[in-house]
């Protein structure tokens, strides 16, 4: 017999969406059970990673309607623009909630919150904490959930399973990664805020832990993926290891040279204006890799491939101290370069999915009960291509909306007859007991998750062409396959990660089958999705959503209309 | 690609469920010149041993996860270079907690102690959002901003003398955290923490051996967070009998 909780509402993912959505739901009732399921102590959660800023409309010269143009412009007219708006008007308040709970938002010399530039805004908007922004809002917001009675924390329990009966769910399965037992945590409403899944790709800014965990649990139960083709290769991450150097570098005044020393996105012409080095992250990171393979990037010894040189150095060390530090820390950690002295050598690296769980403007699932936000829903704020900096604001945004919304549901909600509910989480002790250790072909974990890192970088890169794409699309398939045939060599129940990590090449594998599905069906170029063979956007057929359904056959898709009736779509030029 | 170098790892290793006490495991292995300890023990994890446990996530010195013993000395093992290191490097869980498996400690105490301090801004009445922001000067922010860059790692835990002395210490990370918020010029919580501060395993428990602040991978200073913390709560201690504090705080 499984241990069996029961709580209201239950919360899978302790990063920056679900502390804020434990806090939302606490604020609206103290009466209420909230159970926080993660599977690292909510400070670990990749959240603490991010670097340069929270987007939200702080100054005089602004609007509204700029943040919302930009963000639609930004995503290539693919974002719902009444998702956008809701965004743009709940972001300053988001923010400055964060501020009264403690967030160390650096200041003007008059006591103001000061904004910095950021790509694709056309005015300072994003708030920063010098550039440890991730860190400051995630450490902001653990301990702040600290003072609320009634948010009860798993920490350390890896969620299997979603519960679902019908078209209800009521709560998950989780792996107690102590103990090695499998537990029912039951609950009215489930949100998921597990973060996205970088972690499919090789090359890529994003920590162990980001496998895509939330998408997969939704996608087994039948809830769609949407636009999972539209991942974003951010501009400059560090040789080797793909650690993340902010856009705030570029923010602050920063260079992007090829190897002549030739500003290339002045000189030439890649469509970003005089917006320069300031232009969206899907533009910036075709404009360099379209450098290396015209032969003007640089070399380093010792590492394979070719990079763009960042240069600070005219910055001056007091300005990099103040506003830059950590990324002047990395730099010499991990490049072996001071960037007071020398420029860093960076290329695109695999950051942020834009698609995920598709929600409605709610943050509502198509099961009854099932929420999600952040980086693992796809609620629509990011179309094509997400603007730097509104992603910590999402989290925010659309965390409190899942809480808030996910609180009024249940007050109309009971769990119902327990009994199917735990038989599930009965059956998922059962398939993790078997899972754990066991002996089948000679599969590898390590090489499984290799082989699909490759296949993936290899038809999902910053171009993408049909047939490539397509050989991904039956690669990814093939791989699913061998996952079949993994043998374990960790038999013991304590902390064995040997089984996460089985658990999350699966969640991978859905998300890889999920993006490659989509991508090869969209053919036209549109924000983060450049295919060669199709070079231009296409309204006609393709401004719409794409949904990938999970089947027993091999993944189905379908079209979803986008939300217009505020901006009308444009040819995207800066 | 640059030449490989050939390393003898010896890892400590422990499972509840078949071993009585730790013992150590040799690894033979070859490791890139510019790898961190925690690359080593990833590649050992992928392509030796996949039963060694250990905890990471970010390898970019921020979440706080992978935190060891090298050598003797508590180190974030992703920022950790190898080629501070000879030929033979050995590995082992961070000192002062209890082991749960190989690498991997339990930090349950820590979370409690961790809440204990209240942290997080304590006020009489709550702003609310309308009212926009709090003004909070360059130097105002400068004075807490230091004390809140701690990433949990728990180093300094590791390395403090009186936290493997005396079980009831809330310790360097938790008190330097207490103290960030009671300097936060948002906060109006300094009385009630420094209760607890003056309390049993309190700021006055700390011997100021400095070691905290030695291994701190982020130079928090919990060791100065503390002794400002000291002086703080003499003060506060003294003005209690003649200044009535405001309101209460949550």
């Amino acid at each position: 017999m499984v241990d069996v909780s029961r709580h209201d509402v239950v919360i899978v993912g302790g990063g920056g969406a679900g502390l804020r959505a434990a806090i939302a739901a606490s604020e609206l009732d103290p009466e209420l059970s909230i159970a926080l399921v993660s599977k690292v102590y909510p400070m670990r959660s990749h959240t603490v990673s991010a670097e340069g800023g929270a987007a939200a409309i702080a100054r005089d010269d602004d609007s509204l309607e700029m943040h919302g143009y930009d963000t639609v412009k930004g995503s290539d007219f693919l974002g719902d623009q009444d998702v956008i708006q809701y965004f743009v008007e709940q972001a300053p308040k988001e923010l400055t909630r964060l501020e009264h709970w403690g967030c160390p938002w650096s200041r003007n010399e008059d006591g103001s919150v000061s904004t910095r530039a950021f790509g694709g805004m056309s005015t300072k908007r994003t708030w920063f904490a010098t550039d440890k922004v991730g860190f400051h809002m995630l450490h902001t917001l653990f301990q702040t959930s600290m003072k609320f009675g009634n948010i009860d924390r798993y920490d350390e329990h890896f969620v299997t399973k979603l519960l679902v009966d019908g078209d209800v769910c009521r709560g998950v399965a989780a792996l107690d990664i102590r103990t090695g037992e499998v537990k029912a945590i039951l609950g009215k409403a489930v949100i998921l805020t597990t973060g996205g899944g970088g972690k499919v790709w090789p090359f890529t800014t994003n920590g162990n832990i980001k496998t895509g965990d939330g998408m997969s649990l939704a996608y087994r139960e039948g809830v769609a993926l949407k636009d999972m083709e539209f991942v974003q290769y951010h501009p400059t991450g560090l040789p080797g290891t793909g650690i993340l150097i902010t856009e705030a570098t570029r923010g602050e005044g920063g260079y992007l040279l090829n190897n002549e020393g030739e500003r290339f996105l002045i000189t030439r012409d890649y469509g970003v204006g005089t917006k320069a080095e300031l232009g969206p992250r899907d533009m910036i990171s075709r404009a360099i890799t379209q450098e290396i393979a015209a032969g003007r990037g640089v070399e380093i010894p010792g590492k394979l491939g070719r990079y763009a040189h960042l240069d600070l150095r005219h910055l001056g060390e007091e300005k990099i101290m103040a506003r830059l530090p950590f990324v002047r820390e990395l730099s010499k950690a991990y490049a072996n370069v001071d960037p007071v002295h020398e420029p860093i050598p960076i290329r695109p690296v695999l950051h942020y999915m834009m698609g995920g769980v598709d929600t409605d403007i709610d943050a509502k699932t198509s099961i009854d009960g099932l929420y999600a936000a952040g980086e693992t829903a796809c609620v629509s704020l990011n179309g094509a291509n997400r603007l730097g900096s509104n992603s910590l604001t999402e989290c925010l945004v659309f965390g409190a909306r899942a809480g808030e919304h996910a609180t009024g549901y249940i007050k109309g909600a009971s769990v119902g007859e327990e009994g199917p509910f735990v038989q599930q989480a009965e059956a998922e002790a059962a398939r993790v007991d078997a899972l754990r250790g066991r002996q089948r072909g000679g599969e590898k974990v390590s090489k499984v998750r290799e082989d699909m890192n490759t296949a993936m970088e290899e038809g999902t890169g910053v171009y993408r062409e049909q047939a490539s794409m397509a050989k991904a699309v039956s690669e990814i398939a093939a791989i699913r396959q061998r996952f079949e045939q993994v043998s374990l060599d960790d038999s013991s129940k304590v902390f064995n990660t040997e089984l996460i990590a089985a658990l999350e090449l699966a969640n991978m594998l859905d998300v890889a089958e999920a993006v490659t599905c989509a991508a090869v069906l969209r053919k036209e170029s549109r924000g983060a999705h450049a295919c060669s063979d199709f070079e231009t956007r296409n309204d006609t057929e393709y401004l719409h959503h794409s949904l990938v359904f999970h089947s027993p056959d091999g993944p189905r898709s379908e079209k979803k209309d986008v939300t217009l009736g505020i901006w009308e779509p444009e040819e995207r030029k800066y | 690609m640059s030449q490989k170098l050939k390393k003898t790892f010896i890892v400590t290793r422990f499972d509840p469920d078949k071993d009585e006490v730790p013992k150590t495991q040799t690894y033979e292995i070859e490791v890139e010149p510019d790898w961190k300890i925690l690359d080593a023990l990833n590649h050992i994890k992928d392509t030796v041993d996949p039963t060694l446990s250990h905890r990471w996530s970010c390898r970019m010195a921020v979440c706080g996860s992978c935190g060891m013993t090298v050598n003797g000395e508590p180190k974030l093992t992703c920022k950790d270079p190898m080629s501070d290191y000879g030929d033979t490097i050995e590995v082992a869980p961070l000192a002062n907690f209890p082991v749960v498996r190989d690498l991997v400690v339990e930090l349950e105490g820590f979370m409690e102690r961790f809440q204990e301090v209240k942290p997080w801004i304590m006020v009489a009445k709550e702003r609310a959002v309308e009212e926009g922001t709090t003004q909070q000067s360059p130097d105002e922010l400068a004075d807490f901003k230091q004390f809140s860059m701690c990433i949990n790692c728990m180093l300094c835990y590791a390395a403090c003398p009186v936290v493997s002395n005396e079980p009831d210490f809330i310790g360097p990370a938790a008190l330097a955290l207490g103290h960030r918020y009671n300097q936060d010029s948002r906060d109006e919580g300094a009385h009630v923490r420094n209760e607890i501060f003056r309390g049993e395993g309190g700021v006055f428990s700390c011997s100021f051996a400095n070691e905290c602040s030695e291994v701190c991978p982020k130079s928090v200073n919990p060791s100065g967070a503390i002794q400002q913390a000291k002086l703080g709560n003499v003060i506060d201690w003294a003005t209690s009998f003649v200044v009535k504090r405001g309101g209460d705080v949550s």
